[in-house]
């Protein structure tokens, strides 16, 4: 038993007052929580807010782009009742967020496809991409992290902490752009930009969008190789991103560990080094590590923005850039809110998560 | 010399000008001691250098096209190869630095004390004032910030005046978070209430004795964002709405270089090593400088 468990038995012997026995001692919590959610619901609205304020600021008429700039000034006044465009803000706002909360996004001028089916195809893609990013940033940043911390000041963690400030500094296109020519043109170690070769799309049906899980409900070998080969690379660039800040702040958390008395009492003890590092200074940073990762993959979202063009990746990034150039407002916007909403999403989720796992916080 | 030296580092000093200096020359001594911030110095001093001695610096026209000269590889005369138009790649990133350098600069101009009194009035008067104003702030903090400015240049149309203004926008917020928390920190302070009672009128207490003793935190993060605003500015031109052509602005170049990636690798790599170079400088000063003037934050890293 840890000392924090011994603590946490310890506390738990205390008699507790009889009034707060059972579900009494939940209530702070939940209340906590009534106000998490709520919270939660203003951020989503105030995101509401910032694209409707958006789409407000746009110097392109909106009626005009419907009825055409010749068209008599009844047709225009009539157009722009029929658009709900006569009334004031607030009331424009709140059939703004009705018509979003019932997910309808407005229609695509470039594809004509409603925004909303749009962003449910290619949004699997981009979900995909990032995951394997943030898997390979976990994996690689966090150990790094620690060994960093472990041998403070050595060469080790000085090229570490260097990789680290690269994750800061290195513009994500351009790592694509150059990762493209060494690994793709120049080793031929990967596949080039595309998902997948060109006569495999669409060669196994669509269960969950995501390509690599799909092909093997569809036990298509060919196809999962070739996806393979496709999403290693973007996933690598996007995981460098993460490696860099997961590490960096694994190892700020570990060195506030490692300074600490306990660990000194447990070098002392004579308790191996391997052990000091992962049981007793490792466990403690795990709670805050999980709102690194969390930000770190919202983070993702934001670089796959960049890459996604680069590796003509059909995902969410690429559509808002083509949307962008378009200036397909409603495209734009719809994309805004959806990788807003995730981002927070995420966030929110994993300061939940902080507060459950983390009893100090609760 | 050694007079000089004394008379900075007096632990009494006679002025508060000789204070001043005193504490300045402090910070730089400081500062020489820690090997990353020196580099980071170097690299951000060369950049203002080179941006305004551009065309003594430069080897060739930014922008005059030769199209017998296109697509040479980096060569004596051509330090860093030409581009598809002929155009050497070494004076353009050169003129570039100007480009750089002016966005960074107006961003932090405008977003910083922007954040500075939002955060700053927040934090003084708390209450409704604090929750609308903070509530305002955590709504714009919690968008990814690139998508944020992404979405405004959208909005007011592309070109490298509306994405400094996007920038900024997307900016603001967290300089707003940090003004407040240090305002917090010396609101209910004596000195702020001895100035109060001498009559002094809000704006004078804010803006006399609360701004400047949020200056030191500001000019860290300012410094740490420089990176990101540079990344940012660097993926608008990439994508097409920032600087548009033939500005010679380094993501621009990047994004031209696209095409010749494979055969042509200078096009697009060596706009990206002057975006590193820069980007990492700052972030070594700004690391530097939180070591130096804000010890407490240090010490955690």
């Amino acid at each position: 038993m840890s000392l924090d468990q011994q603590a946490v038995a310890a506390l738990d012997r205390i008699p507790n007052p009889p009034s707060s026995s059972g579900p009494g001692r939940m209530l702070p919590f939940l209340r906590g929580l009534g106000g998490f959610a709520a919270t939660v619901a203003f951020t989503f609205l105030g995101l509401l807010a910032i694209t409707f304020f958006i789409g407000r600021v746009v110097p392109i008429d909106p009626v005009l782009a419907v009825v055409g700039d010749r068209a008599p000034q009844a047709v225009y006044e009539q157009a722009k009742v029929e658009m709900g465009l006569d009334r004031p803000l607030p009331m424009q706002f709140v059939s703004y967020v009705g018509k979003v909360l019932s997910g309808d996004l407005g229609k695509s001028v470039s594809t004509n496809n409603p925004v909303a089916t749009d962003l449910a195809r290619v949004f699997p893609a981009t979900l995909e991409m990032a995951t394997l990013g943030i898997i390979i940033g976990v994996l690689l940043g966090v150990p790094m992290g620690v060994m960093a911390a472990s041998r403070q000041g050595s060469l080790t963690d000085q090229v570490i902490r260097v990789v680290g400030l690269l994750g800061y500094s290195v513009p994500a296109f351009w790592l694509g752009l150059v990762g493209l020519a060494v690994f793709y043109a120049h080793f031929g170690w990967v596949s080039g930009p595309g998902r997948v070769e060109i006569y495999l799309d669409g060669m196994v049906p669509t269960v969950t969008g995501l390509l690599l899980v799909d092909s093997l409900v569809a036990g298509d070998m060919e196809v999962f190789r070739s996806a393979v080969s496709h999403i290693i690379l973007p996933a690598a660039v996007l995981g460098f991103f993460s490696l860099a800040y997961i590490g960096r702040m694994t190892r700020s958390f570990m060195l506030d560990q490692l300074n600490q008395e306990f660990v000194t009492t447990a070098r002392v003890k004579g308790v191996p080094e391997r052990v000091v590092l992962w049981r007793h200074a490792f466990k403690p940073i795990r709670v805050p590590l999980i709102t690194v990762i969390g930000l770190s993959y919202a983070g993702l979202l934001e670089g796959s923005v960049m890459i996604e063009t680069i590796f003509s990746w059909p995902g969410i990034g690429n559509y808002l850039t083509v949307a962008l150039l378009n200036a397909d407002m409603n495209a734009v916007l719809g994309s805004t809110l959806v990788i807003g909403a995730v981002f927070v999403g995420i966030n929110k989720l994993s300061d939940l998560s902080y507060r459950i796992l983390d009893p100090r916080a609760r | 010399m050694a007079n000089v030296t004394d008379w900075l580092l007096d632990d009494s000093p006679a002025s508060r000008m000789q204070a001043r200096l005193g504490r300045t020359y402090r910070i730089v001594l400081a500062l020489a001691k820690n090997p990353l911030a020196v580099v980071g110095a170097i690299i951000v001093a060369l950049l203002i250098v080179t941006a305004l001695a551009a065309p003594l610096i430069a080897t060739a026209d930014p922008i005059a096209q030769n199209l017998s000269q296109r697509l040479l590889p980096p060569s004596a005369d051509h330090w860093m190869g030409t581009d598809e138009l002929g155009r050497d790649i070494w004076s353009r990133v050169v003129f570039g630095s100007r480009i750089t350098l002016t966005i960074v600069l107006l961003v932090a101009v405008i977003a910083a004390p922007v954040g500075l009194v939002v955060g700053a009035v927040a934090g003084y008067f708390g209450g409704w004032t604090d929750r609308i104003l903070m509530g305002i702030t955590d709504i714009f903090l919690s968008m990814p910030k690139l998508i944020l400015a992404l979405a405004f240049v959208a909005a007011l149309g592309p070109g490298i005046q509306n994405a400094i203004i996007a920038i900024a926008i997307a900016a603001w917020p967290s300089y707003a978070r940090i003004a407040r928390a240090e305002t917090l920190t010396f609101r209910n302070s004596e000195f702020i209430a001895a100035v109060q009672l001498q009559g002094a009128s809000a704006t004078r207490v804010i803006g006399r004795h609360i701004l400047p003793l949020c200056t030191s935190s500001m000019i860290i993060r300012v410094t740490l964002d420089m990176a990101g605003i540079i990344l940012t500015a660097a993926g608008l031109g990439f994508i097409g709405l920032g600087a548009q052509p033939p500005l010679p602005e380094w993501g621009a170049m990047i994004s031209r270089g696209r095409t010749f990636i494979v055969d042509q690798w200078w096009v697009a790599t060596m706009p990206g090593f002057a975006i590193i170079l820069v980007s990492l400088g700052f972030c070594f000063l700004g690391d530097g400088l939180r070591d130096v003037l804000d010890p407490k934050q240090g010490e955690k890293q």
